[in-house]
This record gives C-alpha cells, structure tokens and sequence, in this order.
C-alpha cells in the first residue's frame, strides 16, 4: 500500500492528516487488547482529543451469508452459534424464528418456554459478562470481571448439560428445541437463578458507586436519542440514551407477552447508563426467569409436523428478529422452494451499533475511547461475520 | 397498521410521480413489499420517515439480493412464409408451426430495506430497489442521509454485490479488503485460483496440484 492509500480520509473526501502536522495519526488495533477480538481504528489526534475515528472491520469475515445460501437450512443452525459466540442460544432463536415465519411453523408451549428460559439465561450471561469487560478496559485488573465470570460459569453448566456444548450450544430447531429438559435440569436452573440477585447485589456493591468508575464514565461518550434511532442503533445502548423501544415488548415474539417484566431506561445515554442498564436489565430478566420456571408447562418440545430433513418450505421472504443481549439481531431469508435458502441475511446489531462510534468518541481522549467501545458490548464475530 | 395498498396510496398522494409499485410475497409470512423507482426513492424514503402516521424512524436492516438472467423456454406458434413447388410451380406458401423459443429475462441487483417506527412500534415496512442490470447500470440512490443506519450496511452492499449508491458520504469496501476486485456474494462469483496445493500421495490432489503449476508457469511465460 502506498502512503496515500493509507492516510485517513474524513467524510468529505479530503485527507484528515493536517499538513503542518499537527495532528497525529494512530492505528488502534488490530491487536489491541480492548477491542475484544481483531477490530482497529484509525484515530486523528489533536493532541489527546480524537478529531477523527474510522472503524476498520473485515479481520474476522469468513463470507457467512454464502454459507448459508451453500448449505440447507438446518445446516446453517450450528454456524449461527458462531456469529455472537458469548449469545448461541440467542442467534439460534433468532434463525429459527425468520425460518418458522418463512414456513409458517408453529412451535408447541413448552418449548417456547425453554426458549424463554435459555434466552434469558444467556441474557444474564452476556450482560454479566460485559460489565466485567467494560471495568477491566477501565483498568480494574481482574476483580470485577472475575466476578461476572463465577457467575457465567454456572450458566454455561447449565448449558452444557442441557444442549451437551458450553458456548456452541446449537440446540433450537425450526418448530421447537431438539431435547427436553429434564425435571432436574430445571430444578438445578431454579437453583442458580434463585442465588443469582445475591452476587449482582454484591457486585453493585463493589463496583457501581465507585468513584473512579464514575469519574471516568459519567457524561463520556453521550449519545443522543435522535440520533441513536436515526442510525439503527439497538439494545441496551439505544435505551441507555432513554428510547422505550425492546423488541421483546413490541413485537410479543415467542410468549414474551405472559411475562410481567420492565424496560429499563437511562437519562443521559453516556457510558455509565449504558453500564448500569445493563445490570438493571438483568435484574429484570431475572424476574423473566422465575415467572417462567414457575409456569413451564409439560408436552412435547417440537411440533410433530415439522420436518428437518428434506425441507423445503414454499417460495417466499420472511423478516424475524429478537431482541438478542446486544440488540436487535434479525434473519432475512428468501426462498425459492429448494432446500437451500436463495438469500440468508444476517442483521448483525453490533455491526450497526458501531454506526455512532465516530459520534461518540468525537472530543475525548483515547483512553476514553477504550470505554466507549466497551460499552456498545461487541462481538467480532457477529461483525464482521 | 396500515397496509401495503394505503401506504402505497399514501405515497402516490404525497410524492407525485412515485410510481410504487407492490411486490407481493406469496410465502406465510405475507410482508409484502413496495418496488421503488431509483429516481423517486429518497423522496419517498423522506416521506416514510416524516410522515406522522407512518413515522418509520428505524431503519432496521439493509441488504442485497442477486437476481441472475434467467433463461425462458417458451412454446410460440410461428408463421413463415415458405418456398414450395405445387404442382410443378414455385409458390409462397404461409405455414404454421410451433416452436420453442429461448428468451433471457435480464438480472438485477435488488437491495431490500426494513423500516420499523419506534415512535408508534409498528412495522415492518418492506421496500426495495432494483438496479438496471448486473454489470454496469449498478447505481441506487443511498438511504444514508435519511437514515444513519444504512452507513455500514450499504457499504456492506456495495463490497459484497456491488451496488454503487450514490449519495453514500463514504463509499468504501467495509469486509473485504481495498483492492479486491470482485463481489462474493453475486451468485455467480467464482474463488481466484490463488493458492497452492499441498501435495499428498492422493492422485487427484497430484494432478490437480500440477495442473495448477502449469496454469501459473503458462501465466508467467505469458506475462514477460
């Protein structure tokens, strides 16, 4: 590459780097510790503060969508466990979702419960996981994160005795779940969750009104509402910056709707909203958790119509999304009555959370920047795909 | 909601001249979609988003989808108009026959939004646009100033089908790498031969490995 090719070129097309330079320009990553994964961006710096950021993806892109046009819709199953590695369960759900719209499925009560149950279970694992990341960036070396890992742990048990896979978990079929669960898998899940609101009770407690984390999160990073729906952003980080909008409540997707739970919101949208709604949201989906483990009726887990092996459903589109940990994740297919899909679209929600980063980061130190990509929460997997 | 029909109306009332046009979807999950003129859509995107009973304020996803030429056979009756000795005379006689003729429907590139509102939780609204051909009319109008979201996915669109959406404030490879030539995910690209086989005592792996190091000796021969 020629030195040109590598200069930064801001949005008008003109080169960022200032003649007289006196702006420096960085390379963050690919191999940075805080990006999670490979992920760089091309800073302009005007001493510390950030005058320019580009996202730079594609480390991790191994074509998905091809595999999924190359392969039978059962086939893509397991590969959707490796979009958002930390949420298999989620993108499962996701994809069995868009394919039971695309045919027309109906998947029996029990095992939309268990769909629930491990949605939410990884939910809890995702945010967990996240606020410890989002302290360790912060430079709280280990503690926090090791909490939020003892508790992942259980769950991840869980899942594997359930699904046979700690993280590939591959476990929703279209039309239902492959196993069932048995009384004392759930008893052991009831269990776990009934221990859980102790250790987030104790590591609000470590972390929440410490001083350092507030000094370094209050008022960084602001997104503002409008923007934050102008450019498609989801998840946590949209209702940080105070927008009611959960795809759970709006769509009533799967039996969301029996459930008695609450949408969390933030005032300010900066990076400590976005930290502590993501400990709130997990509270709620505690409560989500219990109500279901109360409820989850006996039955079949799959929809004896439906089929696995050569399945083909009518020439069609279909549009299904959840709300996953991160955001919005949704599968767009088309069929044109083959056994493979004609289109397989994943809506990546990280990929377009990173839309604002640019936005976010404008005016701050570097160091500040480090928190603001740990609090979007993304998945180089799912990025890039 | 409303349906596709009075949105369609809706737009036509509200932009002269849109013509929408309403691609139906005869799978279970029913969402049909408009079909928008490239010349119209920002102003009917615009309108989407502004109107206060649509209010479609989220756009949700943006992607492509490869429509290749599509060869039809189809059964005409043809009249000709054939040369024939009657009666020892040459005559023009007009005969019919039924033949079968091949007809290619061009392809296009088709790029599909999904708008939701967040202001009145409805959706989704479906709308789509198609290019000219697949080779060199490629170019759509960007949804980028009206919606922010479309920034990556667009760009993703254009790396991976090679729609030019003009309008884009930085129209840039985003998963491959700058330089790459193609666009994967076209249904007809084909893998570069550019890696070199690991020989192994399998006669097939052997013959291609040697096929493939005659093809780069006949490239390096051809190129000096």
């Amino acid at each position: 590459m020629s030195a040109s090719e590598t200069r930064l070129v801001g949005r008008d097309g003109a080169p960022v780097m200032d003649v007289d330079g006196d702006l420096l320009e960085v390379s963050m990553g690919p191999h940075h510790p805080s990006t999670h994964g490979v992920f760089r961006m091309d800073l302009a710096l005007d001493g510390e503060k950030i005058v320019k950021l580009k996202p730079v993806f594609g480390y991790l892109h191994r074509n998905h969508e091809k595999l999924g046009e190359e392969h039978s819709y059962l086939a893509s199953m397991p590969y959707t466990d490796r979009l958002d590695y930390i949420c298999s369960l989620t993108n499962n759900w996701a994809y069995a979702l868009a394919v039971e719209k695309l045919a027309g499925q109906e998947v029996p009560e029990r095992a939309e419960y268990l769909r629930v149950i491990l949605g939410e279970l990884t939910r809890v694992q995702n945010h967990i996981l996240s606020v410890g990341f989002l302290l360790q960036d912060m430079g709280a070396s280990g503690t926090p994160l090791m909490y939020g890992f003892r508790e992942r742990e259980k769950i991840l048990d869980l899942f594997e005795s359930l699904t046979g896979s700690r993280m590939m978990c591959n476990y929703m079929r279209f039309g239902g779940c492959r196993v069932d669960a048995s009384p004392a898998w759930l008893d052991g899940a009831r269990a776990v969750v009934a221990a859980l609101p102790a250790a987030v009770d104790e590591l609000e407690a470590l972390v929440c009104t410490n001083e350092i984390l507030m000094a370094r999160t209050q008022g960084v990073g602001v997104l503002p509402a409008e923007l934050a729906i102008n450019a498609g952003i989801s998840g946590p980080v949209l209702r940080a910056s105070g927008v009611n909008y959960d795809v759970r409540k709006v769509d009533h997707y799967g039996i969301y709707d029996r459930f008695d739970f609450k949408v969390p919101l933030g005032d300010h949208g900066d990076v400590y909203d976005r930290f502590m709604i993501r400990l709130l949201e997990l509270r709620q989906s505690l409560r989500i958790l219990e109500q279901a483990l109360k409820d989850i009726p006996g039955g079949p887990v799959m929809d004896p119509k439906a089929k696995l092996r050569n399945f083909r459903p009518k020439a069609g589109e279909a549009y299904g999304r959840i709300e996953a940990p991160k955001g919005e994740l949704g599968f767009y297919l088309i069929s044109d009555g083959g056994p493979n899909p004609y289109r397989y679209r994943v809506r990546p929600p990280t990929l377009v959370n990173l839309t604002v980063l640019e936005d976010m980061c404008l005016g701050h130190n570097v160091a500040d920047v480090v928190l603001i990509l740990g609090s979007i929460d993304i998945v180089l997997g799912e990025v890039d795909r | 909601m409303k349906t596709v029909e009075e949105i369609k109306a809706a737009i036509e009332a509200a932009v002269p001249g849109a013509g929408v046009e309403v691609v139906p979807n005869p799978g279970p999950a029913a969402q049909h979609s408009l079909l928008l003129k490239p010349d119209t859509a920002v102003a009917v995107a615009t309108f989407l988003r502004d109107d206060t009973e649509l209010a479609l304020d989220f756009l949700s996803n943006v992607t492509g989808v490869d429509w290749l030429d599509k060869e039809i056979a189809e059964k005409v009756k043809v009249t000709r108009t054939v040369a024939k000795t009657v009666d020892g005379q040459e005559q023009q006689v007009e005969e019919t026959a039924e033949e079968t003729q091949k007809r290619v429907e061009p392809g296009y590139l088709e790029v599909v939004y999904h708008l939701y509102s967040v202001a009145k939780k409805h959706g989704p609204v479906v709308f789509r646009m198609r290019t000219g051909n697949r080779t060199d009319m490629v170019e759509l109008p960007s949804m980028t100033p009206v919606w922010r979201s479309a920034e990556f996915q667009e760009r993703e669109v254009f790396d991976l089908y090679g729609v030019a959406f003009k309008g884009h404030p930085d129209l840039r490879r985003i998963l491959m790498w700058e330089g790459f030539k193609d666009h994967p995910m076209r249904r007809d690209y084909v893998e570069p031969d550019d890696f070199d086989y690991e020989p192994t005592a399998h006669d097939e792996v052997l013959k291609r490995a040697q096929e493939h190091q005659a093809a780069l000796a006949a490239q390096k021969g051809g190129g000096e």
